[in-house]
Protein backbone atom coordinates (compact mmCIF):
# COMPACT_ATOMS: atom_id res chain seq x y z
CA UNK A 1 0.00 0.00 0.00
CA UNK A 2 0.90 3.61 -0.46
CA UNK A 3 1.40 6.21 2.14
CA UNK A 4 -1.47 8.16 1.83
CA UNK A 5 -3.30 6.37 -0.79
CA UNK A 6 -6.98 6.75 -1.21
CA UNK A 7 -9.47 4.20 -2.16
CA UNK A 8 -11.05 5.24 -5.43
CA UNK A 9 -9.97 6.69 -8.38
CA UNK A 10 -11.75 10.18 -8.23
CA UNK A 11 -9.47 10.87 -5.20
CA UNK A 12 -6.58 10.34 -7.09
CA UNK A 13 -7.46 12.13 -10.32
CA UNK A 14 -7.46 14.61 -7.66
CA UNK A 15 -4.24 13.96 -6.23
CA UNK A 16 -2.84 14.12 -9.78
CA UNK A 17 -4.68 17.72 -10.62
CA UNK A 18 -2.66 18.97 -7.48
CA UNK A 19 0.50 18.26 -9.09
CA UNK A 20 1.70 15.32 -7.36
CA UNK A 21 3.96 13.45 -9.33
CA UNK A 22 3.60 9.78 -7.29
CA UNK A 23 -0.11 9.97 -7.62
CA UNK A 24 0.55 10.60 -11.50
CA UNK A 25 3.01 7.63 -11.33
CA UNK A 26 0.60 5.27 -9.58
CA UNK A 27 -2.60 6.07 -11.97
CA UNK A 28 -0.46 5.63 -15.23
CA UNK A 29 -0.15 1.80 -13.65
CA UNK A 30 -3.40 1.88 -13.55
CA UNK A 31 -4.35 2.59 -16.75
CA UNK A 32 -1.95 0.81 -17.93
CA UNK A 33 -3.14 -2.08 -16.38
CA UNK A 34 -6.82 -1.31 -16.97
CA UNK A 35 -8.40 -1.27 -13.16
CA UNK A 36 -11.56 0.22 -12.31
CA UNK A 37 -10.11 2.73 -10.26
CA UNK A 38 -7.92 3.76 -13.28
CA UNK A 39 -10.63 4.10 -15.19
CA UNK A 40 -12.62 5.75 -13.17
CA UNK A 41 -9.56 8.97 -12.48
CA UNK A 42 -9.17 8.98 -16.59
CA UNK A 43 -12.85 10.12 -16.83
CA UNK A 44 -13.23 12.54 -13.94
CA UNK A 45 -9.65 13.98 -15.23
CA UNK A 46 -10.75 13.35 -19.54
CA UNK A 47 -12.63 17.25 -19.37
CA UNK A 48 -8.69 18.69 -18.71
CA UNK A 49 -7.52 17.18 -21.59
CA UNK A 50 -7.03 18.75 -24.69
CA UNK A 51 -4.40 21.33 -24.23
CA UNK A 52 -1.18 19.39 -24.99
CA UNK A 53 0.77 19.45 -28.31
CA UNK A 54 1.06 15.90 -28.51
CA UNK A 55 4.54 14.44 -30.68
CA UNK A 56 4.64 11.08 -31.98
CA UNK A 57 8.55 10.30 -33.25
CA UNK A 58 8.58 6.70 -34.99
CA UNK A 59 10.96 5.09 -37.31
CA UNK A 60 12.83 1.91 -37.86
CA UNK A 61 15.26 0.58 -34.83
CA UNK A 62 18.46 2.12 -34.15
CA UNK A 63 17.75 5.89 -36.01
CA UNK A 64 18.11 7.31 -32.97
CA UNK A 65 14.91 8.08 -32.29
CA UNK A 66 15.54 7.75 -27.95
CA UNK A 67 18.55 10.92 -28.47
CA UNK A 68 16.32 12.73 -30.37
CA UNK A 69 13.60 12.84 -28.15
CA UNK A 70 16.06 13.25 -25.53
CA UNK A 71 17.37 16.69 -27.73
CA UNK A 72 13.67 17.56 -28.70
CA UNK A 73 12.66 17.80 -24.85
CA UNK A 74 15.55 19.94 -23.82
CA UNK A 75 15.24 22.17 -26.65
CA UNK A 76 11.52 22.89 -25.95
CA UNK A 77 12.64 23.44 -21.78
CA UNK A 78 15.04 26.33 -23.22
CA UNK A 79 12.45 27.65 -25.39
CA UNK A 80 9.29 28.98 -23.49
CA UNK A 81 6.42 29.12 -25.86
CA UNK A 82 5.10 32.27 -27.74
CA UNK A 83 3.32 34.65 -25.50
CA UNK A 84 4.04 32.55 -22.04
CA UNK A 85 6.65 33.56 -19.65
CA UNK A 86 6.30 30.32 -17.74
CA UNK A 87 8.89 27.46 -19.38
CA UNK A 88 7.60 24.37 -21.32
CA UNK A 89 6.24 21.20 -19.33
CA UNK A 90 7.57 18.03 -21.26
CA UNK A 91 6.41 14.33 -20.67
CA UNK A 92 7.89 11.57 -22.88
CA UNK A 93 5.94 8.10 -23.18
CA UNK A 94 8.37 5.59 -24.29
CA UNK A 95 7.09 2.34 -25.73
CA UNK A 96 9.76 -0.85 -26.39
CA UNK A 97 8.52 -4.04 -27.09
CA UNK A 98 6.85 -6.86 -24.88
CA UNK A 99 8.97 -9.96 -25.23
CA UNK A 100 6.19 -12.91 -27.00
CA UNK A 101 7.57 -15.42 -25.26
CA UNK A 102 7.64 -14.51 -21.91
CA UNK A 103 5.78 -11.21 -21.64
CA UNK A 104 8.49 -9.58 -20.12
CA UNK A 105 10.17 -6.57 -21.47
CA UNK A 106 13.53 -4.47 -21.60
CA UNK A 107 12.46 -1.06 -21.17
CA UNK A 108 15.66 1.38 -22.49
CA UNK A 109 14.91 4.19 -23.91
CA UNK A 110 15.74 6.00 -20.25
CA UNK A 111 19.70 5.12 -21.18
CA UNK A 112 19.33 7.62 -23.94
CA UNK A 113 17.41 10.29 -21.82
CA UNK A 114 19.82 10.80 -18.88
CA UNK A 115 20.08 14.82 -19.82
CA UNK A 116 16.38 15.01 -18.72
CA UNK A 117 17.51 13.59 -15.07
CA UNK A 118 16.87 16.19 -12.40
CA UNK A 119 14.58 18.07 -14.49
CA UNK A 120 11.09 18.13 -12.05
CA UNK A 121 9.68 19.63 -15.73
CA UNK A 122 10.02 16.65 -17.46
CA UNK A 123 8.34 13.43 -17.03
CA UNK A 124 9.41 10.40 -18.38
CA UNK A 125 7.67 7.00 -18.39
CA UNK A 126 8.28 3.90 -20.17
CA UNK A 127 5.48 1.56 -21.48
CA UNK A 128 6.18 -2.39 -22.77
CA UNK A 129 3.56 -2.86 -25.92
CA UNK A 130 2.49 -6.06 -24.02
CA UNK A 131 1.84 -7.97 -27.68
CA UNK A 132 -0.14 -4.84 -29.54
CA UNK A 133 1.59 -4.48 -33.07
CA UNK A 134 0.92 -0.97 -34.41
CA UNK A 135 4.11 0.46 -32.58
CA UNK A 136 1.72 1.31 -29.35
CA UNK A 137 0.75 -0.47 -25.91
CA UNK A 138 -3.12 -0.33 -25.68
CA UNK A 139 -2.65 1.70 -23.18
CA UNK A 140 -1.03 4.52 -24.97
CA UNK A 141 -3.97 7.01 -25.23
CA UNK A 142 -5.11 6.57 -21.60
CA UNK A 143 -1.39 7.32 -20.88
CA UNK A 144 -1.22 10.37 -22.86
CA UNK A 145 -4.66 11.52 -21.71
CA UNK A 146 -3.55 11.43 -17.98
CA UNK A 147 -0.61 13.49 -18.68
CA UNK A 148 -2.37 15.91 -20.97
CA UNK A 149 -5.02 16.52 -17.82
CA UNK A 150 -1.82 16.85 -15.58
CA UNK A 151 -0.98 19.69 -17.63
CA UNK A 152 2.24 18.78 -19.34
CA UNK A 153 2.69 21.37 -22.21
CA UNK A 154 4.60 19.24 -24.93
CA UNK A 155 4.33 14.90 -25.12
CA UNK A 156 6.33 13.30 -26.78
CA UNK A 157 5.49 9.60 -27.55
CA UNK A 158 8.16 7.29 -28.99
CA UNK A 159 7.34 3.81 -30.59
CA UNK A 160 8.49 0.53 -30.79
CA UNK A 161 11.34 0.25 -33.28
CA UNK A 162 8.77 0.51 -36.36
CA UNK A 163 9.59 -0.16 -39.94
CA UNK A 164 6.71 -0.09 -42.51
CA UNK A 165 2.95 -0.32 -41.38
CA UNK A 166 3.64 0.61 -37.60
CA UNK A 167 1.30 3.58 -38.03
CA UNK A 168 -1.34 3.60 -34.81
CA UNK A 169 1.23 6.65 -33.85
CA UNK A 170 -0.37 8.74 -36.38
CA UNK A 171 -4.09 8.26 -34.37
CA UNK A 172 -2.77 9.35 -31.34
CA UNK A 173 -0.35 11.91 -31.73
CA UNK A 174 -0.53 15.33 -33.10
CA UNK A 175 2.26 15.98 -35.19
CA UNK A 176 3.91 13.10 -36.42
CA UNK A 177 7.91 12.75 -36.77
CA UNK A 178 8.88 9.55 -38.33
CA UNK A 179 12.88 8.95 -38.08
CA UNK A 180 15.43 7.87 -40.44
CA UNK A 181 19.05 7.36 -40.86
CA UNK A 182 21.77 7.04 -43.63
CA UNK A 183 22.16 3.26 -44.99
CA UNK A 184 18.99 1.98 -43.95
CA UNK A 185 17.94 0.03 -47.28
CA UNK A 186 17.47 1.43 -50.93
CA UNK A 187 14.91 4.35 -51.85
CA UNK A 188 12.04 1.81 -52.63
CA UNK A 189 12.14 1.35 -48.94
CA UNK A 190 11.01 4.82 -48.51
CA UNK A 191 7.95 4.05 -51.08
CA UNK A 192 6.27 1.23 -49.34
CA UNK A 193 2.72 2.02 -47.87
CA UNK A 194 2.61 3.38 -44.58
CA UNK A 195 5.54 4.71 -42.74
CA UNK A 196 6.01 7.70 -44.67
CA UNK A 197 1.99 8.66 -45.37
CA UNK A 198 2.16 9.05 -41.96
CA UNK A 199 5.04 11.53 -41.30
CA UNK A 200 3.86 15.59 -40.78
CA UNK A 201 7.57 16.01 -40.47
CA UNK A 202 10.61 13.55 -41.97
CA UNK A 203 14.09 13.25 -39.85
CA UNK A 204 17.23 12.16 -41.61
CA UNK A 205 19.00 11.58 -38.23
CA UNK A 206 23.00 10.63 -37.80
CA UNK A 207 22.88 12.73 -41.08
CA UNK A 208 26.90 13.07 -40.15
CA UNK A 209 27.11 9.57 -41.39
CA UNK A 210 27.96 8.91 -45.78
CA UNK A 211 25.08 9.11 -47.75
CA UNK A 212 22.59 10.93 -45.40
CA UNK A 213 22.45 13.32 -48.57
CA UNK A 214 21.31 10.17 -50.96
CA UNK A 215 18.67 9.16 -47.99
CA UNK A 216 17.09 12.81 -47.92
CA UNK A 217 17.13 13.11 -51.39
CA UNK A 218 14.98 9.94 -52.06
CA UNK A 219 12.42 10.75 -49.33
CA UNK A 220 12.06 14.37 -51.23
CA UNK A 221 11.54 12.21 -54.29
CA UNK A 222 8.99 9.42 -52.43
CA UNK A 223 6.86 12.74 -50.89
CA UNK A 224 6.94 14.46 -54.51
CA UNK A 225 5.36 10.71 -56.01
CA UNK A 226 3.53 10.97 -53.61
CA UNK A 227 2.15 14.39 -54.28
CA UNK A 228 2.02 13.81 -57.91
CA UNK A 229 -0.28 10.25 -57.71
CA UNK A 230 -2.55 11.84 -54.82
CA UNK A 231 -3.35 15.00 -55.93
CA UNK A 232 -6.37 15.44 -53.86
CA UNK A 233 -7.01 14.55 -50.47
CA UNK A 234 -10.29 12.08 -50.32
CA UNK A 235 -12.77 14.02 -48.21
CA UNK A 236 -14.34 11.21 -46.21
CA UNK A 237 -11.01 9.48 -45.53
CA UNK A 238 -11.97 6.07 -43.97
CA UNK A 239 -11.75 6.94 -40.28
CA UNK A 240 -9.92 3.45 -39.33
CA UNK A 241 -7.07 4.33 -40.97
CA UNK A 242 -4.61 7.71 -40.71
CA UNK A 243 -5.52 10.73 -42.72
CA UNK A 244 -3.89 11.14 -45.74
CA UNK A 245 -1.52 14.46 -44.64
CA UNK A 246 0.04 16.14 -47.73
CA UNK A 247 -1.56 16.25 -51.02
CA UNK A 248 -4.02 19.71 -51.10
CA UNK A 249 -2.26 22.82 -52.28
CA UNK A 250 -2.91 25.27 -48.91
CA UNK A 251 -1.92 21.85 -46.65
CA UNK A 252 1.56 21.13 -45.29
CA UNK A 253 4.57 20.54 -46.81
CA UNK A 254 6.55 17.93 -45.24
CA UNK A 255 10.22 18.70 -44.78
CA UNK A 256 12.79 16.73 -44.63
CA UNK A 257 15.42 17.63 -42.11
CA UNK A 258 18.76 16.57 -41.23
CA UNK A 259 19.97 15.89 -37.39
CA UNK A 260 22.98 14.44 -35.89
CA UNK A 261 21.24 14.34 -31.93
CA UNK A 262 24.18 12.97 -30.67
CA UNK A 263 26.01 16.47 -31.18
CA UNK A 264 22.42 18.43 -30.66
CA UNK A 265 22.30 19.47 -34.70
CA UNK A 266 19.93 20.68 -36.41
CA UNK A 267 17.53 20.61 -33.50
CA UNK A 268 16.44 24.45 -33.45
CA UNK A 269 14.90 23.94 -36.83
CA UNK A 270 13.31 20.86 -35.76
CA UNK A 271 11.77 22.89 -32.76
CA UNK A 272 10.44 25.17 -35.14
CA UNK A 273 9.04 22.79 -37.88
CA UNK A 274 7.13 20.91 -34.66
CA UNK A 275 6.46 24.28 -33.22
CA UNK A 276 5.24 25.45 -37.19
CA UNK A 277 3.10 22.46 -37.48
CA UNK A 278 1.13 23.30 -34.54
CA UNK A 279 0.44 26.54 -35.76
CA UNK A 280 -0.66 25.19 -39.16
CA UNK A 281 -3.37 22.33 -37.65
CA UNK A 282 -4.69 25.13 -35.76
CA UNK A 283 -4.85 27.54 -38.64
CA UNK A 284 -6.03 25.21 -41.09
CA UNK A 285 -8.81 23.70 -38.99
CA UNK A 286 -7.14 20.33 -39.39
CA UNK A 287 -6.81 19.87 -35.28
CA UNK A 288 -10.00 19.79 -35.33
CA UNK A 289 -10.68 17.33 -37.80
CA UNK A 290 -8.04 14.84 -36.65
CA UNK A 291 -9.37 15.34 -33.49
CA UNK A 292 -12.50 13.94 -34.54
CA UNK A 293 -10.95 11.06 -36.50
CA UNK A 294 -8.86 10.52 -33.83
CA UNK A 295 -11.68 9.84 -31.04
CA UNK A 296 -13.53 7.73 -33.65
CA UNK A 297 -11.11 5.23 -34.30
CA UNK A 298 -10.32 5.38 -30.50
CA UNK A 299 -13.96 4.63 -29.46
CA UNK A 300 -14.54 1.77 -32.22
CA UNK A 301 -10.91 0.45 -31.13
CA UNK A 302 -12.82 0.56 -27.30
CA UNK A 303 -16.06 -0.95 -28.94
CA UNK A 304 -14.40 -3.65 -30.45
CA UNK A 305 -12.27 -4.73 -27.18
CA UNK A 306 -16.20 -4.22 -25.06
CA UNK A 307 -17.76 -6.45 -27.44
CA UNK A 308 -14.96 -9.56 -27.59
CA UNK A 309 -14.93 -9.38 -23.51
CA UNK A 310 -18.25 -8.90 -23.59
CA UNK A 311 -18.78 -12.22 -25.85
CA UNK A 312 -15.86 -14.17 -24.21
CA UNK A 313 -17.55 -14.17 -20.89
CA UNK A 314 -20.80 -15.61 -21.95
CA UNK A 315 -19.43 -18.16 -24.77
CA UNK A 316 -18.82 -21.31 -23.12
CA UNK A 317 -15.14 -22.97 -23.36
CA UNK A 318 -16.70 -26.54 -24.03
CA UNK A 319 -18.28 -25.27 -27.11
CA UNK A 320 -15.00 -22.71 -28.22
CA UNK A 321 -12.82 -26.13 -27.87
CA UNK A 322 -15.55 -28.28 -29.96
CA UNK A 323 -15.47 -25.62 -32.50
CA UNK A 324 -11.70 -26.18 -32.31
CA UNK A 325 -11.29 -29.84 -32.24
CA UNK A 326 -13.63 -29.68 -35.59
CA UNK A 327 -11.09 -27.22 -37.51
CA UNK A 328 -8.25 -29.03 -36.32
CA UNK A 329 -10.02 -32.42 -38.21
CA UNK A 330 -10.94 -29.47 -41.24
CA UNK A 331 -14.53 -30.50 -40.84
CA UNK A 332 -14.95 -26.41 -40.98
CA UNK A 333 -12.48 -23.73 -41.74
CA UNK A 334 -11.92 -21.39 -38.96
CA UNK A 335 -13.93 -18.89 -40.52
CA UNK A 336 -17.15 -20.64 -40.76
CA UNK A 337 -16.41 -21.94 -36.61
CA UNK A 338 -16.18 -18.48 -35.15
CA UNK A 339 -18.88 -17.49 -37.31
CA UNK A 340 -21.08 -20.52 -36.11
CA UNK A 341 -19.81 -19.58 -32.77
CA UNK A 342 -20.89 -16.12 -32.64
CA UNK A 343 -24.57 -16.93 -34.07
CA UNK A 344 -24.88 -19.51 -31.01
CA UNK A 345 -23.92 -17.59 -28.65
CA UNK A 346 -26.27 -14.44 -29.58
CA UNK A 347 -28.96 -16.89 -30.23
CA UNK A 348 -28.58 -17.98 -26.14
CA UNK A 349 -28.04 -21.71 -27.26
CA UNK B 1 -5.76 -9.77 -12.53
CA UNK B 2 -2.26 -10.65 -12.23
CA UNK B 3 0.10 -8.54 -13.08
CA UNK B 4 3.84 -8.25 -14.31
CA UNK B 5 5.66 -6.86 -11.95
CA UNK B 6 8.12 -3.60 -12.71
CA UNK B 7 11.51 -3.46 -11.76
CA UNK B 8 14.24 -0.83 -12.20
CA UNK B 9 17.64 -2.15 -13.03
CA UNK B 10 20.54 0.48 -12.14
CA UNK B 11 23.73 0.89 -11.79
CA UNK B 12 25.09 3.61 -9.51
CA UNK B 13 28.90 4.81 -8.94
CA UNK B 14 31.82 5.26 -11.08
CA UNK B 15 33.01 1.54 -12.04
CA UNK B 16 31.78 0.65 -15.83
CA UNK B 17 30.97 -2.61 -15.80
CA UNK B 18 27.69 -3.53 -16.86
CA UNK B 19 27.53 -7.25 -17.94
CA UNK B 20 26.27 -8.09 -14.70
CA UNK B 21 22.85 -5.95 -14.95
CA UNK B 22 22.06 -6.77 -18.34
CA UNK B 23 22.38 -10.07 -17.69
CA UNK B 24 20.28 -9.29 -14.94
CA UNK B 25 17.45 -7.59 -16.97
CA UNK B 26 17.42 -10.30 -19.82
CA UNK B 27 16.51 -12.65 -16.63
CA UNK B 28 14.05 -10.80 -15.35
CA UNK B 29 12.54 -10.26 -18.51
CA UNK B 30 12.40 -13.70 -19.30
CA UNK B 31 10.84 -14.42 -16.27
CA UNK B 32 8.07 -12.23 -17.78
CA UNK B 33 8.92 -8.87 -15.85
CA UNK B 34 8.49 -5.50 -17.36
CA UNK B 35 12.51 -4.73 -16.97
CA UNK B 36 13.72 -0.83 -17.06
CA UNK B 37 17.07 -0.22 -17.74
CA UNK B 38 19.01 2.99 -16.98
CA UNK B 39 22.60 2.48 -17.72
CA UNK B 40 25.71 2.93 -15.97
CA UNK B 41 26.73 5.74 -13.65
CA UNK B 42 23.23 6.67 -12.03
CA UNK B 43 23.31 8.97 -9.28
CA UNK B 44 21.27 7.56 -5.85
CA UNK B 45 19.22 11.06 -6.86
CA UNK B 46 18.81 9.76 -10.44
CA UNK B 47 17.30 6.22 -9.37
CA UNK B 48 15.13 7.55 -6.89
CA UNK B 49 13.47 9.76 -9.63
CA UNK B 50 13.50 6.98 -12.47
CA UNK B 51 11.76 4.77 -9.75
CA UNK B 52 9.07 7.54 -9.19
CA UNK B 53 7.98 8.58 -12.78
CA UNK B 54 8.12 4.27 -13.42
CA UNK B 55 5.87 3.76 -10.47
CA UNK B 56 7.96 0.56 -9.90
CA UNK B 57 7.66 -2.64 -7.54
CA UNK B 58 11.20 -3.05 -7.12
CA UNK B 59 14.90 -1.72 -8.20
CA UNK B 60 17.79 -3.74 -8.17
CA UNK B 61 20.66 -2.14 -7.60
CA UNK B 62 24.75 -3.48 -9.50
CA UNK B 63 27.52 -2.34 -7.42
CA UNK B 64 30.84 -3.71 -8.39
CA UNK B 65 33.02 -0.64 -6.63
CA UNK B 66 32.60 -1.47 -3.35
CA UNK B 67 30.50 1.74 -2.47
CA UNK B 68 27.30 0.01 -1.34
CA UNK B 69 27.77 0.79 2.20
CA UNK B 70 27.67 4.57 1.18
CA UNK B 71 24.70 4.17 -1.94
CA UNK B 72 22.28 1.96 -0.77
CA UNK B 73 21.64 4.23 3.04
CA UNK B 74 21.25 6.88 0.21
CA UNK B 75 19.07 5.51 -2.39
CA UNK B 76 16.84 3.99 0.41
CA UNK B 77 16.82 7.43 2.29
CA UNK B 78 15.73 8.93 -0.62
CA UNK B 79 13.16 6.31 -1.49
CA UNK B 80 11.69 6.91 2.12
CA UNK B 81 11.76 11.11 1.86
CA UNK B 82 9.34 10.86 -1.58
CA UNK B 83 6.83 8.02 -0.24
CA UNK B 84 8.11 5.51 -2.34
CA UNK B 85 8.96 3.06 1.30
CA UNK B 86 6.78 0.34 -0.75
CA UNK B 87 9.50 -0.16 -3.40
CA UNK B 88 11.74 -3.07 -2.66
CA UNK B 89 16.11 -3.20 -3.15
CA UNK B 90 17.65 -5.70 -3.97
CA UNK B 91 21.45 -5.85 -4.29
CA UNK B 92 23.59 -7.35 -6.59
CA UNK B 93 27.97 -7.18 -7.11
CA UNK B 94 31.05 -8.00 -4.92
CA UNK B 95 29.57 -6.88 -1.58
CA UNK B 96 31.46 -8.50 1.68
CA UNK B 97 30.11 -10.76 3.87
CA UNK B 98 30.37 -8.99 6.72
CA UNK B 99 28.12 -6.14 5.60
CA UNK B 100 25.32 -8.46 5.02
CA UNK B 101 24.03 -7.98 8.21
CA UNK B 102 23.74 -4.01 8.04
CA UNK B 103 22.38 -4.46 4.39
CA UNK B 104 19.55 -6.65 5.86
CA UNK B 105 19.21 -4.32 8.18
CA UNK B 106 18.63 -1.00 6.26
CA UNK B 107 16.13 -2.69 4.82
CA UNK B 108 17.84 -4.75 1.25
CA UNK B 109 15.35 -7.07 0.61
CA UNK B 110 18.17 -9.41 -1.31
CA UNK B 111 22.33 -9.38 -1.93
CA UNK B 112 23.33 -11.79 -4.47
CA UNK B 113 27.21 -12.44 -4.84
CA UNK B 114 28.91 -13.64 -8.02
CA UNK B 115 27.39 -17.56 -9.15
CA UNK B 116 24.43 -16.76 -8.50
CA UNK B 117 22.16 -18.86 -11.08
CA UNK B 118 19.91 -15.77 -12.37
CA UNK B 119 16.83 -18.31 -11.98
CA UNK B 120 17.13 -17.28 -8.16
CA UNK B 121 17.53 -14.00 -9.02
CA UNK B 122 14.23 -13.47 -10.87
CA UNK B 123 12.46 -15.91 -7.77
CA UNK B 124 13.96 -13.58 -5.72
CA UNK B 125 12.50 -10.75 -7.04
CA UNK B 126 9.43 -12.06 -7.35
CA UNK B 127 9.26 -12.87 -3.69
CA UNK B 128 10.19 -9.30 -2.51
CA UNK B 129 7.15 -7.80 -4.80
CA UNK B 130 4.99 -10.59 -3.82
CA UNK B 131 3.22 -8.61 -1.96
CA UNK B 132 2.89 -5.79 -4.09
CA UNK B 133 1.38 -7.47 -6.80
CA UNK B 134 -2.31 -7.62 -5.07
CA UNK B 135 -2.19 -3.76 -5.21
CA UNK B 136 -3.98 -4.51 -8.81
Amino acid sequence: MYEGESRGGSALAGRVRSGERLALARLLTLIENQTQDGLEALAALYPLTGKAHIIGVTGAPGTGKSTLVNELAQAFRRNPPDGRDKATTVAIVAVDPSSPFSGGAILGDRIRMRDLAGDSSVFIRSMASRGALGGLARGTAGVVEALDAAGFDKILIETVGAGQAEVDIARTAQTTLVVAAPGLGDDIQALKAGILEIADILVVNKADLPGAENTQRALRAALEMARVADPIAPSDPDPTHPTPRESTTDSWAVPVLATVATQGEGMEELLEAVVDHRRHLIDSGELVTRERARVRAEMQLLLRDLLAARFLERESDARFEAALERVLTRAVDPRQAVAQLVLETEAGV
Amino acid sequence: MQRKPRVLIAKPGLDGHDRGAKIIARALRDAGMEVIYTGLRQTPEMIAEAALQEDVDAIGLSILSGAHMALVPKVLDLLRGQGQGHVRLLLGGIIPDDDLRALHEMGVAAVFGPGTRTDAVAQAFFTAVGEGLVRG
